[in-house]
């Protein structure tokens, strides 16, 4: 049987980071075949590629057989790939007919749109794929799973015959989860071929006809679902090395820095993100705090550095409540903040490197005198930021932008360590750095944590945990689910406490 | 690196300005007018003194317009509300400054702040909208316009705020005691407002604000990247609105200098537009407080000089055509420096990698 999908030797590097090393993936006609892997293992950017939405520096795509050249989404779709991305892409106050054929309305002469006979395709094609939905119906009466309906509709309304889902279980709840596996058999059996990513490993035994591992940019293994164990699947997305312990020999002190109670989060929507946290950082003490992307490590972070406000519980940083400060008397009490998400978050990229080292401390000294802005001083300590920190840079007047992302990070790291903070918060500290950045910013976290400052490490990387942390929290579905020892636990266990499972 | 920035600072706008006079040469020739004669009389009569000083006392309520544009720009809030901020806040003003009698300096002082704090109001309501409710500026600040407009025609009726002078069709608010005027300074053929002082000092306070003080360095961060700024700190959407407000009530200086030095009263002839041309100047000035005040006195420059083109048979609109022009050429101009300069700074870094930082500091200075 000819093989739907032939991915060889794709590379593909963004500035600084590799996103995908020498990937190579076969999807066999008919398969439902799933792609697992961490998050920033490079699956998105394998499908965005796949897809069309960016193009590859190397390697070979076949569709079919036939070798192509994907120069947009638009070529994709005419090679009868199609997509259905994690958040759904439909007008709200549209029916869900209108909604299907935006953008390829079967037109008559004149222009004219025929929605006699969208209307009966549509319908065609639902009942042959036991799509439950209403053309008639307007989008913003539908659930979430039945807008998810409609997304698949729309992609097979173009003529799909391999569907790439991105994460598509994230949204769901467990019986819409179930509905969607059915249509998703149906959908084979009818000869259409699925690529389902995924990092639950659950549903992806349950489901797959094949599974591919992605790790750090690139496939690792090809799996049989039939004899895969869940364990042997988590081995494989996290890394078979057992990460060494470090050594140090001091132990964190009594003193509580950050004291979480029962702290809980509900989005504007109404959605509770985090359920009644609880966690204590003591002065000395490293916290790791592990779980798949999007379990609400976001959300906490946003909650110690005040950006949001809790809806139950309390946060207190050195015995004081700080649910009345602002997030800037947060800072200024002595709060270091390493946002995952450098370029946005951490840094004014159009601005010189000395005016970053400002940003967070621009209303203490030695920054300003809470009025005025200090020159001298800001460029003194980036100075000195660049030579601590071995920030490759001309000078400290080129733009923040102008820096590989190493560097930035480099330099974040030390503006955040700046001024003895005592908590720090460190989100990927290391993401996408060098090893050798990586060691340099391992081994000033670690002083830092001797000199007695308390950190909250957030990290998807499993070795950074393993080597920084005292403790592990673990976090799933918006609660910690378990506080781990890193010197009893393997990475198996941990990586199977981030998926949610009890640990066999 | 600095020499370099002031050095295409100024070389762009040259360009522009060369590029837009090719342009207005390419149609005078088409309409049979000589060029280079016409430009010549245009420079000729835009150079009498007389033409001087009325030029600079148009450059000084343009200069004020660009400054709240810049402040905007600097948020990158595009603060189209310029005119309504400008009209409700020389208006009021009059009116309050009408009704009163005080010591000299205070009179003007109470009418200067009732135009700063209308202004600033007026362009707070955008603020608001635009943090509160996500509502873009340029739509409520173009509704706003329209509203001020039409509020301040409505209480200029006689028997309201405003009065009609006899065998006069003019509406105008009652005029100032003399208390509440801004002495003039006698300059070549003519007379300065001494509001110009003021629009100087309102330069230097925008520069000082924005690159020393905290508050501007949060205001500029936060124009940067709300994320960023947010992440630091800095309460972002406050900012936003702050600025919107200060936008505005710079804004609402803009046609003091008129009303102070010259008409001493708010009346229907009041100009309008400023917010088209503050957010030319500032573009063309590229937010700097001294490239706005030659862009405002070149600006000033040609809307005057085009008075001689109507008596040597030229139409005058081939100078908003100029104006135009070089709007458009400055905006493309400074995007290839930008890329330019980033394109060579990332070359620098990019060295500095591989070099290990060998280069000594004085070095690499530099080549920056």
């Amino acid at each position: 049987m000819a093989s739907a999908v032939e991915i060889k030797g794709i590379e593909k590097k963004y500035p600084g980071v590799v996103a995908n090393h020498n990937v190579t993936l076969t999807v066999q006609k008919g398969h439902i075949h799933a792609i697992i892997g961490e998050n920033g293992a490079g699956k998105s950017t394998l499908m965005k590629i796949l897809y069309g939405m960016v193009r590859p520096d190397s390697g070979t795509i076949s569709i079919d057989g036939k070798d192509v050249v994907l120069k947009s989404p638009h070529d994709s779709i005419a090679l009868g790939v199609g997509m259905v991305h994690q958040h759904f892409m439909l007008a709200d106050n549209a029916t869900v007919l209108e909604n299907v054929i935006l953008g390829s309305e079967p037109v008559s002469f004149g222009g004219v749109i025929q929605h006699t006979a969208a209307r009966d395709k549509l319908i065609e094609i639902t009942e042959k794929y036991g799509l439950d939905i209403d053309p008639d119906q307007n989008v913003a009466e539908l659930s979430v799973g039945e807008r998810q309906r409609v997304e698949i509709s729309k992609v097979l309304f173009r003529g799909a015959q391999i569907l790439i889902l991105d994460e598509p279980t994230a949204v769901l709840v467990p019986q819409e989860v179930d509905e969607l596996f059915s249509n998703l058999k149906d959908l084979t059996a009818h000869g259409l071929t699925i690529i389902f990513i995924s990092h639950k490993l659950d549903e992806v035994l349950a489901i797959a006809d094949a599974i591919t591992v992605m790790r750090t940019g690139t496939t690792v293994a090809s799996v049989d679902p039939k004899s895969a164990t869940k364990k042997q699947l988590a081995e494989l997305m996290v890394g078979r090395e057992l990460p060494k312990r470090r050594e140090v020999s001091t132990q964190p002190s009594n003193k509580k820095v950050l004291e979480i109670e029962n702290a809980s989060y509900s989005a504007p929507d109404g959605r509770e993100i985090l359920h009644e946290i609880s966690l204590a950082i003591h002065a000395g003490e490293i916290v790791g705090l592990a779980g798949v992307e999007g379990n609400g490590q976001s959300e906490l972070i946003e909650l110690i550095m005040g950006l949001v406000k809790t809806s139950g519980g309390t946060v207190s940083i050195l015995d004081e409540d700080i649910a009345e400060m602002s997030s800037r008397k947060i800072r200024d009490s002595g709060v270091g903040y390493i946002p995952q998400d450098r370029q946005r978050d951490a840094l004014l990229m159009s601005a010189p490197l000395w005016e970053n080292r400002i940003l967070g401390h621009q209303s203490t000294q030695p920054m300003s005198n809470g009025l005025w802005i200090n020159k001298g001083n800001a460029q003194k300590d980036s100075e000195r930021l660049v030579k601590e920190f071995d920030v490759r840079t001309p000078s400290i007047n080129v733009m923040a932008g102008a820096l590989s992302g190493g560097n930035q990070q480099k330099f974040i790291v030390g503006r955040e360590l700046s001024g003895d903070p005592h908590l720090l918060i460190a989100a990927q500290p290391t993401r996408g750095v060098d090893v050798g950045a990586q060691a340099l910013i391992w081994n000033y976290l670690i002083e830092a944590r001797v000199a007695g400052m308390a950190i909250l490490l957030i990290s998807a990387d499993l070795d950074e945990l393993f080597n920084l942390s005292d403790r592990l929290a673990v976090i799933s579905g918006g609660r910690i689910v378990a506080i781990l020892d890193p010197e009893k636990t393997t990475s198996e266990e941990l990586g199977l406490a981030m998926t949610g499972e009890k640990i066999a | 690196m600095k020499l370099s920035k002031v050095f295409w600072g100024i070389v762009a706008p040259l360009a522009a300005i060369a590029t837009s006079l090719l342009l207005v040469s390419g149609i005078l020739l088409l309409k049979g007018n000589p060029p280079y004669e016409t430009l010549k009389t245009m420079i000729d009569y835009g150079f009498t003194p007389r033409n001087i000083v009325a030029e600079l006392n148009i450059a000084s309520s343009y200069y004020i317009a660009g400054v709240a544009a810049a402040i905007g720009f600097k948020m990158l809030l595009f603060n189209i509300g310029i005119d309504g901020q400008y009209r409700m806040a020389v208006f009021f003003a009059a009116v309050v400054g009408g009704a009163v009698t005080l010591p000299p300096i205070l009179h003007v002082t109470l009418i200067i702040i009732v135009g700063a704090v209308v202004g600033g109001l007026w362009g707070s309501i955008a603020g608001y909208l635009k943090v509160k409710r996500g509502i873009s500026e340029v739509i409520s600040n173009i509704m706003l316009n329209v509203i001020a407009g039409g509020l301040v025609a409505f209480l200029l009726q006689p028997g309201r705020l405003g009065e009609q002078a006899d065998g006069s069709n003019n509406l105008n608010t009652p005029i100032l005691a003399t208390s509440g005027w801004m002495p003039t300074i006698k300059f070549l053929d003519g007379e300065i407002h001494s509001f110009l002082i003021v629009s100087v000092f309102i330069g230097i306070g925008y520069w000082v604000l924005l690159n020393k003080s905290v508050f501007g360095f949060n205001l500029r961060s936060t124009g940067m990247s709300f994320r960023a700024a947010r992440a630091g700190g800095v309460n972002a959407p406050r900012m936003i609105f702050v600025t919107m407000a200060l936008s505005g009530a710079i804004a609402g200086l803009t046609g003091m200098g008129t009303l102070l030095s010259e008409t001493h009263s708010y009346s229907i002839s009041f100009p309008s537009g400023y917010a088209l041309t503050g957010l030319a100047l500032a573009l063309l000035g590229r937010n700097h407080p001294v490239g706005i005040a030659f862009a405002a006195f070149f600006w000033a420059f040609l809307d005057r000089s085009a008075g001689v083109l109507d008596l040597n048979g030229v139409p005058r609109e081939i100078i908003t055509i100029m104006q135009g022009t070089i709007v458009l050429s400055i905006v493309v101009a400074y995007e290839l420096i930008k890329r330019i300069n980033q394109k060579q700074e990332q070359r620098l870094v990019g060295n500095a990698g591989i070099e290990q930082i060998s280069v000594p500091k004085a070095e690499s200075e530099k080549n920056a």
